[in-house]
């Protein structure tokens, strides 16, 4: 530590160079903080808590229906403890490019299920009662300017009602909050009453989308899910039942190759800046080959030399990479008042300092060598 | 003036091989930038020309008003008999219409070298769809015989999937279908689809209704007619559109992402880029001051010397944005992937298309940061006290 007034006057021997290599740096772990932000984001929302709930849909595609009659004989199965359904509804609201789930949900056992959404007591008892009400995530309502009691028109693109017409119409009864980020995220949904969906749409009366069970022991949830599907086989709506979290993974892994072209970005970013940076490093170790040389001369040892110039390509490192991931953290929030659910996870900060650290030794080590290895008689002399 | 400039920018760039290193950053870095910004854009635009090259103007889908997509289209099956009959729409050899009313299923099988199951659209059609879609062809096997669980599969969902070949059994709907042929389409998005007979289909699935009904009409100008006949017909509530409308505004979800993800991280990229040639440009023009400051004394301008360290710093940002627009078209031009188009649930398999006009972008962003990144370092290298600096 004594030393680091040295390291520090070092590093900032020729203050241009270092602050235009710093900043190309931060540049660079700023997309390293979002985009690993996104992947981790997208990825982590999906695993949610709560590894007992599994999760049946038709065998051959998640978006076939299923028959209602399914909820009682999904229930009397051994080791089901809680059964919920739940609809994909798919509307729109004004606009096409304003995405987000709608679903329609038995709203007597939907929120037992996903406990880990925080919904206030007033809100659940108005729901129970208004038939058309509405639960909508936090981050939505910000986004669109709704506020409890407004009654929001939706376009439905697949459930037209009774008469033909695509307006359906909700009652925003109470706002969803997530326990923790990942929930948070989750809980970026509409949900409604299936029995005010079921009565009011022109076709597919008594089906539902998916059904969701929570188990009583956990470690039975395998064979619980086989037993769930082996009541259906041979008739004419088969079920495939996994764990939530598998089927979420699978749904992850169909978007391809997303994370494979974000490691793919983020490695030519760092080959980029590994080049830059080195250089940069070579190019001050170079300048101050007689200074080393006197540091030697007045007894510091050819390790201290190196770990010298270690320590100094690591702060280089690590206070631009603070800084980067800094200036990402603080750009999230805007971020995610257009993508409701997207936040830092502190993982990242991690991944990024190791990253940092790694980025140090591989540019630092090649002139602290160098400097290691410096012959004092030849470096004074070359003065 | 000219002359001045000339001389001045030789003299910086038979030193060039002397700073290698430093000036490789420049090279390298904006190598990185261009790489990726154009790689990102290929996508986008492999994916998007995908989806609009499918269709012709003169063919109109039908499905259900409001509806967004044929997934979320339900059409009952006497209106799927109605809008066949509906004037405008040319007659066959057999004097049938050219339409077929299809129903569009998804099923979930694995990619290559997966297990998980991934959405591929099972689109059940008539047997003369080849009469309503002539750029499709069989290229192996023969036609699905209705009655029977076949299927034929086409070339990208071919590429894509496991388990491809003739006599193949895939789970599609109520047990296993074989695979009887293979389709091609020209590249359009039909070809990463499986298609079956509808009726079989509809019965496989429990299905009492197909999603669409896709004509082929007399001309381009006879969709107006067509349209009001639909529009105007109590029993039916139809949105009509022309192919290509319809399946060009599926890509605008993926595309507007990719793009946007293209053109941030190529902005921040370039900014880093940006600092590395400040840093090369200035330490560059540093080493040489005795030399510029020689040239001001004999009486060259001002003027020259900056010129030429800008020359400088866009020569080799040039040759950097070259290099990485070749990698980029060397690796990715051709890339076929497949991906979810959320859009409409299903994968579609395409191919990154690195076009002339791609390469152009990169090529000029590489120019742009060359001329910032120069034009500071240069600003210096002209204001530099030319006494001090002889001294030095």
């Amino acid at each position: 530590m004594k030393y680091f007034p040295l390291i520090w006057s070092a590093l900032w021997r020729k203050k241009p160079r270092t602050i235009y290599t710093m900043l190309s740096i931060v540049v660079a772990f700023l997309l390293f903080g979002m985009l690993q932000a996104v992947a981790v984001g997208m990825s982590k929302s999906f695993e949610i808590s709560g590894a007992d709930r599994l999760f049946t849909a038709g065998k051959f595609s998640f978006t076939e229906i299923l028959p209602l009659g399914y909820y009682s004989r999904i229930k009397s199965t051994p080791g089901v403890q809680l059964v919920s359904h739940a609809s994909w509804f798919g509307g729109v609201y004004q606009d096409e490019r304003n995405m987000f789930p709608q679903l329609a949900v038995d709203h007597e056992t939907y929120l037992e299920m996903y406990d880990e959404f925080i919904v206030d007591e007033a809100a659940r008892k108005e729901w129970a009662r208004n038939k058309t009400g509405a639960l909508v995530g936090k981050g939505l309502a910000q986004k669109f300017g709704w506020k409890v009691g407004d009654r929001i028109p939706i376009q439905a693109s697949i459930w037209p009602k009774r008469d033909g017409r695509n307006d359906w119409e909700f009652d925003i009864v109470g706002l969803l909050d997530g326990k923790d980020e990942n929930a948070k995220a989750q809980a970026e949904v509409l949900l409604f009453r299936f029995d005010y969906f079921d009565e009011a749409r022109q076709f597919g009366q008594g089906y539902v989308g998916w059904y969701l069970e929570k188990v009583s022991d956990p470690a039975q949830a395998g064979s619980v899910a086989a037993a769930i599907d082996r009541q259906f086989a041979n008739s004419p709506k088969e079920t495939r039942t996994d764990s939530e979290k598998a089927f979420n993974q699978a749904f992850m892994k169909q978007l391809g190759d997303i994370q494979l072209i974000i490691q793919s970005i983020l490695g030519a970013v760092f080959f980029t800046l590994l080049f830059l940076t080195g250089n940069t490093m070579m190019q001050s170790v170079r300048e101050r080959i007689p200074e080393l040389a006197v540091l030697k001369t007045i007894g510091f040892s050819d390790r201290s030399v190196l770990a010298l110039v270690l320590s100094e390509s690591l702060l280089l490192c690590v206070i631009a990479a603070l800084a980067g991931l800094g200036i990402a953290t603080f750009l999230m929030p805007g971020l995610a008042a257009k993508m409701p659910g997207l936040y830092m996870p502190p993982e990242v900060w991690a991944m990024g300092l190791g990253v940092a650290g790694l980025l140090a030794f591989i540019v630092g080590f090649p002139p602290a060598w160098r400097a290691m290895r410096l012959d004092i008689v030849h470096a004074l002399s070359a003065r | 003036m000219i002359q001045q400039v000339w001389a001045v920018t030789l003299m910086n760039l038979r030193a060039v091989p002397q700073r290698l290193g430093a000036s490789l950053v420049i090279v390298i870095g904006i190598a990185g930038v261009v790489g990726v910004l154009v790689a990102l854009l290929s996508m986008a635009k492999g994916f998007q020309s995908t989806l609009n090259s499918t269709g012709r103007p003169d063919r109109v889908i039908v499905m259900r008003g409001g509806a967004m997509d044929e997934l979320s289209s339900v059409l009952f099956r006497e209106q799927a008999t109605i809008i066949k009959q509906a004037p405008g729409i040319r007659m066959g050899a057999d004097g049938r219409p050219l339409a077929v009313s299809e129903v569009y299923m998804l099923a979930g099988l694995p990619r290559k070298g997966q297990t998980e199951p991934a959405n591929v659209v099972l689109r059940g059609t008539e047997p003369h769809v080849f009469a309503v879609r002539p750029e499709a062809k069989l290229v192996e096997g023969r036609m699905f015989r209705p009655g029977v669980y076949e299927v034929i599969v086409g070339r990208g969902a071919r590429d894509q999937f496991a388990g491809m070949h003739l006599g193949g059994k895939l789970p599609l709907r109520d047990g296993d279908w074989t695979i009887v042929g293979f389709f091609d389409s020209g590249g359009d998005v039909h070809e990463s689809e499986l298609w079956a007979d509808a009726e079989t289909l509809m019965q496989a699935g429990k299905r009492g209704a197909p999603n669409s009904v896709t004509a082929q009409l007399e001309s381009e100008q006879d969709f107006q007619r067509f349209k009001d006949a639909l529009t105007t017909d109590p029993r039916l509530n139809p949105g009509v559109q022309r192919e290509p409308d319809y399946y060009s505004s599926r890509s605008k979800a993926l595309n507007g992402l990719i793009n946007g993800l293209g053109y941030t991280v190529g902005v921040i990229m370039a900014i880093g880029a940006l600092f590395g040639a400040l840093n090369t440009m200035y330490a560059a023009v540093s080493t040489r001051s005795v030399e510029i400051a020689t040239l001001r004394a004999i009486g060259f301008g001002g003027a020259p010397v900056v010129v030429s360290v800008m020359i400088e710093a866009m020569l080799l940002s040039l040759a950097g944005g070259v290099l990485g627009a070749a990698i980029a078209y060397v690796v990715f031009n051709g890339y076929s992937v497949s991906t979810l188009n959320f859009q409409t649930f299903s994968q579609v398999a395409f191919a990154f298309q690195v076009t002339p006009d791609l390469l152009r972008q990169g090529v000029i962003w590489s120019l742009l940061i060359g001329a910032v990144g120069g034009f500071f370092p240069a600003l210096k290298a002209a204001r530099l006290p030319v006494v001090e600096a002889l001294r030095g």
